[in-house]
């Protein structure tokens, strides 16, 4: 019974897949899971959405949505059929195609990306040997997208917020690879399966998830970071920043293609939550061996969303940051952080199984993370501060 | 090999085409990175996943954003009032021919290594990116690393540069 549960979506798959002729079998299996992939995470996008709204305001000390539908739950809906409805708007000076071209070409290439992530057992659209590559050198195309939204548009606030935009991702995704590299390193293949299939064993009844070692959780917090940096998320979204540059690089879209650009963010939001819970949170491994009967697609999903919730919690936590303190971060704390986490991967997977590799390797990533943040902060000569003109 | 290969390969010398002619810098640079996608795709046709992937990851995440950046930032992307055929046409055409020739050369005589094409189907060789990366780390490391060693010293030297008019201008 459970574990027909856990593979609900395949059976069901495969039972409307059986009704057609032979031939036409393999090409409907895959335009029913691309379907169901265009279906669910935009459904996602709606309810982190409505989350993120009512998180805000309840940090912020304010109702959040609550006209539409009892505790304004149709609020996606409402918002969805007003950007379909709206004018949509390209300005005179722009370069049309171009600028039609931006955020088609950002959901297309967010949407690749859920190709090869395993959403459950036996759930990955494409099992692919360079799996993390093809998800890697996907994720670097959006860069383009935003260049030419922002080039397009003809407006200084969009060239600014795309120039800010680019080079915010070029420098945010040389630690987010340099993070994955460790897991690749561990586990001795770029196929997402086996990666799952890696951390889903368990001692005692606790898993084998990457977290859980020392490499392994500095690998995440940096990813965390670089995954935050490379959506544009708060306490990274210079790019967009409101109060300076009005909304970044989509500045002049307005109707359907400003939603598209919203529907991209998030849907690369959840995509790379969906990377992340799969390299070290063990992807759709249950957190207790006792747990095994839950189905595998609930575990990642709750991971997923569990993520999205943090990614909220942020936005709502951390003031936004100078465009200095943005690039000083990632090329002179997370960048060596995470080249000395490759080096202290090695050790662990050449130190003999036992209490020692445990203490040295999180001896080293500590006093590293000491030292350097020590020595960074003492450079800024944090103190009482003076403003020259408020005095 | 066939209908997909021409659909590409019309795609590639498109996307090549319209970046050599077309008049706005940047549409020339966004049509190169068209001729990379094709490149890629033509790659990965071909069953060579890192190849393709990598082509992707840095001929279009880094490769195209540089051209552009680098467009944005030295002359903007106004087409020159002289057209945009530079007067040494006819010598860029003489080396691109001749690139061409020796490209050519090479891969047509590299034919005598694969089957011949009325013989038995041999199976067909299966590089998975694990073997690349043992034969990088492994047999052709010494290469590798002498890249690598090229590489930091280009950046050292870029950023010396770059610092170096910062302080005369000061």
């Amino acid at each position: 019974m459970f574990a027909n549960l856990d593979q609900i979506f395949v059976l069901l798959k495969q039972f409307v897949v059986g009704l057609l002729p032979a031939s036409w079998q393999p090409v409907a299996g895959v335009v029913l899971c691309v379907a169901a992939i265009i279906c669910v995470f935009p459904a996602l996008f709606a309810i982190t959405v409505l989350l993120e709204r009512k998180g805000l305001g309840r940090m912020q000390n304010r109702y959040g949505p609550n006209r539409v539908g009892p505790y304004g739950i149709l609020q996606p809906v409402a918002d969805g059929i007003k950007s379909l409805t709206k004018e949509d708007i390209v300005p005179l000076s722009a370069d049309a195609v171009v600028h039609f071209l931006a955020p088609v070409f950002l959901v297309v290439v967010v949407f690749l990306g859920y190709a090869v992530l395993p959403m459950g057992r036996n759930m990955t659209l494409v099992h692919m040997d360079a799996a993390l590559l093809f998800y890697f050198s996907i994720g670097a195309s959006t860069e383009l997208s935003v260049f030419m939204a922002g080039w397009s548009s003809r407006n200084k606030y969009s060239l600014l917020g795309a120039m800010r935009a680019v080079a915010q991702m070029i420098s945010y995704e040389v630690p987010l690879l340099m993070s994955s590299v460790a897991v690749v390193m561990i586990t001795g293949s770029l196929s997402l399966d086996k990666i799952v299939a890696a951390q889903n064993q368990y001692t005692w009844g606790l898993p084998h998830w990457y977290i859980f070692t020392p490499w392994g959780f500095a690998g995440f917090v940096m990813f965390a970071i670089a995954a935050t940096a490379e959506t544009n998320r708060s306490p990274f979204d210079l790019p967009e920043g409101e109060s300076e540059l009005v909304a970044g690089y989509f500045t002049e879209y307005s109707g359907f293609k400003f939603a598209e650009f919203f529907l991209g963010e998030y849907v690369g939001m959840l995509s790379i939550s969906g990377l992340g819970t799969t390299l070290f949170l063990g992807g759709w491994s249950s957190p207790l061996a006792v747990l095994g009967w839950v189905p595998s697609w609930f575990w990642f999903f709750s991971k997923v969303m569990l993520s999205m919730c943090v990614y909220i919690w942020l936005r709502g936590t951390l003031p936004r940051l100078r465009q200095d303190q943005l690039m000083n971060f990632a090329w002179k704390f997370v960048l060596p952080l995470t080249l000395l986490n490759l080096f202290v991967t090695a050790m662990w997977h050449f130190m003999s199984d036992g209490w020692e590799r445990w203490v040295i390797c999180s001896a080293i990533l500590l006093l590293a993370y000491v030292v350097m943040g020590r020595s960074g902060m003492h450079r800024e000569h944090f103190g009482p501060r003076r403003y020259r003109y408020a005095d | 090999m066939g209908m997909i290969f021409y659909v590409i390969a019309g795609l590639t010398l498109a996307g090549g085409l319209a970046a050599v002619l077309l008049k706005n810098t940047v549409h020339c640079a966004l049509a190169l990175t068209v001729a990379f996608a094709g490149l890629a795709l033509q790659f990965l046709e071909l069953d060579a996943q890192f190849a393709g992937f990598a082509q992707i990851l840095v001929y279009i995440g880094a490769v195209a954003i540089l051209v552009v950046f680098a467009i944005l930032l030295t002359r903007g992307s106004e087409t020159p009032k002289d057209g945009v055929f530079s007067r040494t046409w006819l010598a860029g055409m003489a080396i691109a021919a001749a690139v061409f020739a020796v490209l050519g050369w090479a891969v047509l005589g590299s034919t005598q290594a694969l089957p011949v094409p009325g013989g038995a189907p041999t199976a067909a060789p299966t590089a998975t990116v694990m073997q690349i990366g043992n034969a990088l780390m492994g047999r052709y490391v010494l290469p590798l690393e002498i890249v690598a060693l090229l590489l930091t010293a280009a950046l050292i030297g870029a950023v010396i540069v770059a610092m170096h008019e910062k302080a005369g201008t000061e």
